[in-house]
């Protein structure tokens, strides 16, 4: 079976994100980057599938600069088999609907069984892709997934996604689009064989004209950036308890207005 | 001069990084309590199959050099594990190299793939109590019976003696007297089993590094075959030799690593902790010491990149290796005292860390070899000046 793992490449979770000299992104200096977390488990489910069926391939796939190559590599050193690099000047300030239009031309030129992502990329938190890919291709699509069980005829998945309280599971034809939510699996750090392993693996440049498609303008334009305002310090109401606990409730009801 | 690492000592460094901090300041701070030996974290780094690091690929290892290996502790040690979670990871890089030089052909086959897979722990056998720094004094004597070596005296501050299963030995097998125009001739090391029945274990109670065990060992008639000698009878202290460099390297990147740690505890706390109305890093008696700390750790980091590579190349690096540990030594403990400092009275508490980093670095100006006998070195072999012992 093979399966496509489309990940991004984002600013560490520890980043303390500034605005950039050009209010439209932010300050990239001293950022590390990594694998979105939330593709992590894709990537992860996409190896157990795998390696439980004893036989396919993983495919991770990335549209972004130079440097997102990094971040392929890193899902080769965790065990994806090759990996696609979608790079390409008409896609330098891409919206969703440009990159999703990318990434299912990319699907059905590979035809993967199953395409697994994540819930949403950490950085802009846009979480539109799994379905605007889905949508533009024709598949079904889950998302949030907490749980997947390919049957063994390899045609269908039996799929639980996250919803208040308790799991809707859905039995879905393949090939499909599924998105991970954090508590699929636990994702694996790299062997060190699988570091040295990946930089002996594939990974294939691919151009918007490899896949057909020509410069379309975004949609979407982001015009800046602002930082959330500070936030304002916290009050302390002094006195006994019982006149404190008075007056924290009249603040709550009257200045706050919470209760 | 190209200073940048290679993609993939990049990526081994991002995810050492990521594996050593997934174990919790507080993990530590529970293993120094409780004197606990960190299997957990060790577990984790053999199921990645980092302890073979060094080791050959056609033994089961990844071949790499003293710069992955410094990589993958420095790592360790920036993570907040300390001397507690190198030393248990450096007992896989170092110690086997006499094997991987020296020893035969046999000997390699069956040891090594094991030693990569972490199913061996080592213990290192060469410091005695009547002899220290002057190893060619040791008394512990091997004298052969047939085909077996029968081993008997005593051993000083042996890492891991509580849980070994193999100990890299070094014993006289010629009395020092019968070569004494040549004293360090005359000496063989064994790759014996650490069998408890021959070999009884004291642990010493120490400064820091609870976690990981420190002993003394009475070896009494342990019975080593003659095919479990590494390298040449008679040389084996000439065959350690090649892995007292890369010891100095990587003990040096290791107390880089430590200094780290505490200074980005005590940078964080000094942006966060207000006092007069400010952080307290505003005021400069705190912020330049940082600085200064800062700057020495860097100077020392270079320099133990600089041996690293030096020795990865096949060029001499005794010189470096040497200065390297000196240095980083120096570097790592005052990063640790000034992070203490910062954090004032807390820093004195268990609880913020900084406490147990200074305990443990302390143990680098002492070890794998004291900063006096490291300047000794390049008074001697560096600026050709007349030996003093």
């Amino acid at each position: 079976m093979k399966i496509l793992v489309p990940i991004k490449q984002v600013p560490d979770t520890a980043t303390q994100v500034k605005i950039g000299a050009d209010p439209k992104g932010i300050d990239t200096t001293g950022i590390t980057w990594i694998v979105s977390p939330y593709d992590e488990y894709a990537v992860e489910e996409a190896l157990r599938i795998k390696e439980k069926r004893g036989q396919g391939e993983v495919v991770a796939v990335t549209l972004g600069s130079e440097r997102a190559k990094e971040a392929l590599r890193s899902c080769l050193a965790m065990g994806a088999d090759r990996a696609l690099h979608l790079s390409d000047p008409a896609w330098e300030n891409a919206d969703t609907l440009t990159v999703a239009r990318a990434l299912a031309a990319v699907i059905k030129q590979e035809a993967p069984q199953l395409v697994l992502f994540g819930r949403q990329a950490i950085d802009d938190d846009m979480g539109a892709m799994p379905a605007q890919v889905a949508e533009l291709l024709g598949w079904p699509c889950a998302s949030w997934i907490m749980e997947e069980t390919i049957s063994d005829d390899g045609k269908s998945v039996r799929a639980g996604r996250q919803v208040e309280g308790a799991l809707d599971i859905f039995n879905i034809p393949l090939p499909c689009v599924l998105s991970a939510q954090k508590g699929l699996n636990e994702p694996r750090y790299p062997t060190l064989k699988g570091i040295m392993g990946a930089k002996k693996k594939e990974i294939k440049d691919v151009k918007a004209a490899d896949l057909g498609l020509a410069a379309d303008g975004a949609q979407l334009l982001v015009v800046a950036l602002e930082a959330l305002p500070p936030r304002p310090p916290g009050r302390v109401i002094p006195g006994e308890p019982a006149e404190a606990v008075k007056e924290l409730v009249r603040s709550l009801r009257e200045d706050a207005k919470a209760i | 001069m190209d200073f940048a690492f290679t993609e993939q000592q990049e990526m081994i460094k991002k995810e050492v990084a990521a594996l050593a901090r997934s174990f919790s300041l507080d993990y530590w701070l529970e293993k120094d309590r409780k004197a606990e030996y960190p299997v957990e974290f060790i577990e984790a780094f053999k199921k990645n199959g980092w302890l073979g690091i060094v080791i050959p690929e056609e033994y089961g290892g990844s071949g790499l050099g003293v710069t992955e290996a410094s990589i993958l502790l420095h790592e360790i040690c920036a993570a907040g594990a300390g001397t507690s979670g190198a030393s248990p990871i450096h007992f896989y890089v170092f110690p086997p190299m006499p094997l991987i030089k020296h020893a035969s052909e046999a000997l390699k086959r069956r040891y090594l793939p094991r030693i990569a897979a972490g199913d061996i722990i080592m213990s290192f056998g060469v410091t005695e109590p009547n002899a220290g720094t002057d190893t060619s004094r040791i008394q512990t004597r091997a004298e052969k019976k047939e085909r077996r070596w029968v081993i008997n005296g005593r051993k000083v501050w042996n890492t891991n003696a509580q849980h070994a299963t193999k100990i890299l030995l070094l014993a006289r097998t010629t009395p020092r007297e019968q070569v004494a125009q040549k004293p360090f001739k005359g000496m063989t090391l064994f790759f014996a089993d650490f069998d408890r029945s021959r070999i009884t274990v004291r642990e010493i109670e120490k400064l820091g590094r609870a976690a990981v065990d420190s002993n003394e060992i009475f070896i009494d008639n342990l019975e080593v075959p003659e095919e479990d000698v590494v390298g040449q009878v008679g040389e084996g202290f000439y065959h350690l030799l090649d892995s007292l460099n890369p010891e100095r390297i990587l003990t040096g990147i290791e107390a880089v690593g430590i200094g780290k740690a505490a200074l980005e505890r005590a940078v964080q706390y000094a942006k966060e902790r207000v006092v007069f109305d400010r952080p307290i890093g505003k005021n400069q008696a705190i912020a330049h010491p940082l600085a200064q700390a800062w700057a020495k750790v860097e100077t020392a980091e270079l320099m133990c990149w600089k041996a690293a590579w030096l020795f990865d190349h096949g060029r001499p690096c005794g010189a470096e290796a040497n200065t390297a540990k000196l240095m980083a030594a120096e570097a790592g403990f005052e990063a640790c005292d000034v992070a203490l400092q910062t954090f004032g009275g807390y820093g004195y508490a268990k609880e913020f860390y900084v406490e147990r980093l200074w305990r443990e670095i302390r143990l680098y100006k002492i070890a794998p070899v004291s900063q006096q006998m490291a300047l000794n070195y390049l008074s001697e072999h560096v600026l050709g000046l007349p030996k003093s012992y």
